[in-house]
């Protein structure tokens, strides 16, 4: 069992990492993926949301939406999942107010290392893809927590890294016309092509 | 008119939503291995965006700002689940291949930006042009590296074969490279390099510039 949930870990950090081998949340990871620190920060935050709304948007899937789900209502033949997608940002948004406000009175230090990041974390669409991915895969609810978490760790991990290469690109002689974005693309189409070779491996 | 001519055009080469904004690129690189499901895409997204930038600014006026981000999160993705059914009624195929990117549209930052940038200050009219001009420009980026992807990766377009492969007893050898999700990156990083070199006011400024004196041919010392 526990050899399950470390596998579904691992290959959610390095085999399916969410940044660099489904390429989502890329808006947010090539923006803000400047200077380290800032880049640290943002991927603790994506760490806290994922693994807390993927387990939560499990629950609402398995007892409100699928099919069936709600037999113990009495309606077993109804299936509410065309409004999935709108339930999912729901509890995403929520989630990014109650933590912030909650993060607000009793961690005021973390609150003022994640401020800005926090919102912008609601239309991160790796929060919502790895729940679209989870109801995808169909996890049960222990599963679904590794995953989160899984998912949150390997898309800190990627921006963080490129974080660190950025840093030393900003020192080098770039023709003008690549300067800045267009350098940051090729950057991560290598990195996601060296994270590809994680690929063939089977847990 | 020249107005509504700029407002539609600006946001194709001049202020591309992917190639200057930094927005909506997750999608841009997931599905263009092929250019159908890319074509499906690019009206999937331009649907949304023109027709959620509408009915945002219908009701800019009465939106309370607080919370305004959550009535916007809500047309969108109402939006979003229309695209979503219709799809799947109709390509349910295309909508297997596309996967959960569709859903994504609502997290895609150029419908989110576009509403809150443009919608929430103008009239209904002008802001359902300024959605389908950032679409435009989406498709437009998505369209190249699609075709290019497509073409060299497998040969043909829309699945007519163009450069006849070798498995159909052509001379085209198939580039496996341009079948992988990384080519994408490179390929927009390229296109970005050719538009900037087109339209220099959009290179960024450097961070730190080569001294005039120095060497044209930095020596480096490995200890």
């Amino acid at each position: 069992m526990l050899e399950h949930y470390i596998s579904i870990f691992v290959s959610s950090i390095f085999i399916e990492n969410l940044a660099l081998s489904v390429f989502l949340g890329m808006c947010t990871f090539l923006a803000i993926s400047k200077k380290i620190e800032a880049a640290i920060g943002l991927g603790i935050a994506v760490i806290v949301v994922l693994a807390i709304t993927v387990p939560l948007n499990n629950i609402i899937y398995n007892f409100l939406l699928r099919d069936g789900a709600l037999t113990w209502l009495g309606y077993p033949d109804v299936s509410l999942e065309f409004v999935g997608l709108i339930s999912y940002i729901g509890v995403i948004a929520a989630c990014v107010q109650i933590l912030e406000m909650f993060l607000d009175k009793y961690v005021p230090k973390l609150y003022t290392a994640l401020g800005i990041f926090l919102p912008l974390i609601t239309v991160n669409c790796a929060i919502l893809g790895a729940s679209l991915f989870m109801v995808e895969k169909n996890l049960d609810f222990g599963e679904s927590v590794v995953y989160g978490l899984g998912g949150g760790v390997g898309w800190a991990l990627a921006i963080v890294l490129l974080a660190g290469i950025r840093e030393k690109l900003k020192y080098s002689d770039i023709p003008d016309g690549l300067e800045g974005l267009g350098i940051t693309f090729i950057t991560v189409g290598l990195m996601t092509f060296g994270f590809m070779s994680f690929g063939g491996i089977i847990l | 008119m020249s107005k509504f001519k700029e407002i539609l055009l600006t946001p194709i080469f001049k202020d591309n939503p992917i190639a200057l904004q930094i927005l909506g690129i997750c999608s841009a690189l997931a599905v263009t291995s092929k250019l159908y499901p890319t074509l499906i895409m690019c009206v999937a997204l331009t649907i949304t965006v023109s027709l959620s930038n509408f009915f945002i600014s219908l009701i800019r006026n009465i939106i309370p700002t607080n919370i305004r981000i959550i009535v916007q999160m809500t047309i969108i993705s109402s939006l979003v689940i229309l695209v979503d059914q219709f799809l799947k009624a109709y390509d349910y195929e295309t909508s297997k291949t596309l996967s959960v990117f569709v859903g994504l549209i609502i997290t895609n930052c150029i419908v989110m930006g576009r509403a809150e940038a443009f919608a929430m200050q103008n009239t209904p009219g002008v802001s359902f042009l300024d959605g389908l001009g950032n679409g435009l420009g989406y498709s437009l980026i998505l369209i190249v590296v699609g075709a290019i992807r497509e073409l060299l990766g497998s040969g043909q377009l829309l699945g007519i074969d163009i450069l006849t492969t070798t498995q159909n007893g052509g001379w085209y050898v198939g580039n496996n490279f341009f079948l992988l999700a990384p080519s994408s990156f490179l390929i927009i990083g390229l296109f970005i390099w050719a538009l900037r070199s087109w339209k220099t006011e959009q290179v960024e400024e450097k961070e730190f510039l080569m001294s005039k004196n120095a060497p044209k041919e930095v020596e480096t010392h490995h200890a």
